[in-house]
């Protein structure tokens, strides 16, 4: 099971100088003000696994969660796809939670599909993977948590004294 | 939605923005006071999910509330750290900080400088929870290493240490911390985030006593822990940090929220357990300290620079413990860490002893003697007739202190009135008597 459950290890310092590239706040708004559809790549239907931790909270916050997991038959009340092949409707989002020598064929397919965002959590960092989706016209955010970045954004992550960073004089939103 | 540039703020503005967005439904400008125990679900998956952990939702006011939170954040964001958890005290703050990462038979390390209400909590701690402790030098980073065992799981020190003054090498003790595998505690209340922030030189954890410079006016107390969110708690030396919970149905916390991992269980464990939360109504005080935070400090620091000056040259002062001096043995350490000025709170060390020592306080017309610091008011005591007052001679020496020790906490007044006071105070240490501004030598 080392290839889910990594949603929000601690980043590789090393690597990050080479993902920020993939961590512009102005695209990360973009993708969570515009998706509908997000599959997530590893969802697991435990609900103590960092991957449901996120489905769970996007799915709640209006997002159509679709499930890619070969070793689930269902997750979060969907059903689960093997692959994204498999996905019968376009996808806005890929949101990746598998080790990072997976992700160069999960952004093949992801550009295959049509998606328009690859989204690579916490510890998912690929650059390999990255460029692909990149120079397929993707968006692409590397080393990021999905829930997180939504929470600091448009949600409530301040309600629990987290830095959020989001600094203006204009309300709060009612997420 | 307006779009947000992801400017980079400047500390100042931040000092009175982070963590505070409008309120959303009246439009409040001023930081809203939620005086309320609790909050009502808007349904029953709603509740279930805060308190499962998987939505951010309000609950119950001993674990969150969103005045605090405001506060927490704004403090957070100021030390460049994850997020903060707030507490009822600076003391409640470090306990709990200690209590979310300790179990008994491991190590602490601690600098023999740290306040000394810290050193007699941890004093007690480690015999009521079996924890080992050892004091160092802090200005020693070999006694640092030397004290190093293979169960330490902290070293804590304090940015500026009392009475002394010490300033703490932040950087090179980091590094003697990560070099095991352990983080660096500090507490950063005599800086304040405007004078130093401990994490950007490596610490991992900041505790303030928010009671002093934060709410800078002597009207409340409180506490907060600040996480700097890369100590990688998963590195097999904190199962009580990366384990599954039990208290949330096997829930990892390092694993599930990653860089906020451990303010999360400090918070949904140890603010909940413990139970010594902050009141909304002093965050909202500490709120209103932090928006003028940077202009208070600037102040202090230079009526403390002025007072120490002045009072090194008097022929009744033995010693001044002020590190911001010129000759300071600090200064380098000052210019580094400190390089806005090294806070306002300090000792001086006077000609004659005890009695000495309470004639000055007696004879002060505008510094209140109380055992507080960081008030925009100018604060005196004598610690060998108060504070220490139990120790004799020789205890007291152990401590750092002399019979004729004076701390000063240097408020926001005119500089020229606080040294006039100290003046007539110094007057009559050395025994001619002052009764009145007839006797003042102007």
């Amino acid at each position: 099971m080392t290839d889910v459950g990594i949603v929000c290890a601690l980043p590789d310092r090393n690597a990050a100088a080479e993902v920020s590239q993939y961590q512009d706040p102005i695209v990360i708004r973009q993708i969570l003000l515009t998706a509908r559809t997000i599959a997530i790549v590893g969802l697991s239907s435990n609900a103590l696994r960092p991957s449901n931790f996120v489905g769970f909270y996007l799915q709640r916050h209006g997002y159509r969660i679709v499930p890619v997991n070969p070793r689930e038959k269902e997750a979060l009340g969907q059903p689960a796809f093997a692959s994204l092949s498999d996905v019968p409707f376009p996808v806005d989002v890929v949101d990746v939670f598998r080790a990072p020598q997976f992700v160069p064929e999960v952004a093949k397919e992801a550009v295959k599909i049509g998606a328009k965002a690859l989204w690579l959590q916490f510890g998912v960092i690929s650059p390999e993977g990255a460029r692909i989706a990149r120079d397929g016209g993707l968006q692409v955010v590397v080393d990021r948590c999905m829930k997180v970045e939504h929470a600091r954004n448009l949600g409530r992550m301040h309600w629990l004294g987290f830095n959020t960073g989001v600094v203006g004089a204009q309300r709060a939103s009612t997420l | 939605m307006t779009e947000i540039d992801p400017r980079a703020f400047g500390f100042d503005t931040r000092a009175v923005h982070a963590g505070q967005r409008p309120d959303p439904y009246t439009g409040a400008r001023a930081v809203p006071i939620f005086q309320t125990t609790s909050y009502v679900f808007e349904d029953a998956e709603s509740a279930a999910a805060y308190f499962n952990l998987q939505e951010y939702g309000n609950t119950y006011t001993r674990i969150m509330n969103p005045t605090v939170a405001t506060f927490e954040e704004r403090v957070g964001n100021l030390e460049g750290g994850a997020g903060g958890v707030a507490f009822a005290s600076g003391l409640a703050a470090q306990a709990a900080a200690f209590f979310t990462m300790l179990v008994p038979g491991d190590h602490v390390v601690a600098s023999s400088a740290l306040y000394g209400g810290s050193v007699t909590q941890l004093k007690h701690l480690s015999r009521k929870l079996s924890l080992e402790l050892t004091f160092v030098d802090p200005d020693s980073i070999d006694a640092w290493k030397d004290a190093l065992r293979e169960n330490t799981k902290l070293l804590y020190g304090e940015t500026i240490g009392n009475p002394g003054g010490n300033v703490l090498d932040i950087q090179a003790v980091a590094d003697v911390a990560h070099g095991i595998g352990a983080p660096l505690m500090i507490d950063n209340t005599f800086a304040t985030p405007y004078l130093c922030r401990p994490i950007e030189f490596g610490a991992d954890i900041v505790v303030h006593s928010a009671t002093k410079f934060i709410g800078g006016h002597g009207t409340s107390i409180g506490g907060v822990v600040v996480e700097g969110g890369t100590f990688d708690w998963s590195n097999g030396r904190y199962p009580i940090v990366s384990d599954p919970s039990l208290a949330y149905h096997g829930l990892a916390f390092h694993d599930t929220f990653g860089m906020y991992g451990y303010l999360m269980k400090l918070r949904a464990e140890s603010l909940r357990d413990l139970g010594g939360c902050l009141s909304p109504f002093n965050a909202f005080l500490f709120l209103l300290g932090l928006e003028t935070l940077p202009l208070r400090m600037d102040r202090h620091v230079e009526n403390a620079l002025g007072v120490a000056r002045f009072l090194q040259q008097h022929p009744a002062v033995e010693r001044v413990r002020y590190p911001g001096l010129p000759d300071s043995p600090y200064a380098p350490l000052v210019a580094k860490y400190l390089p806005k000025g090294a806070g306002a709170v300090f000792a001086f060390d006077l000609a004659g002893g005890r009695e000495a020592g309470q004639r000055f306080i007696q004879s002060l017309q505008l510094w209140s003697h109380l055992a507080n610091v960081g008030d925009a008011k100018s604060l005196v005591i004598h610690p060998a007739s108060t504070t220490h007052r139990q120790l004799n001679d020789d205890e007291l020496a152990a401590a750092g202190i002399s019979a004729g020790t004076i701390r000063l906490s240097v408020g926001l007044e005119t500089l020229d009135d606080l040294v006039w006071d100290l003046e007539r105070g110094l007057a009559a240490a050395a025994g001619s008597r002052v009764n009145g501004v007839a006797e003042v030598v102007a």
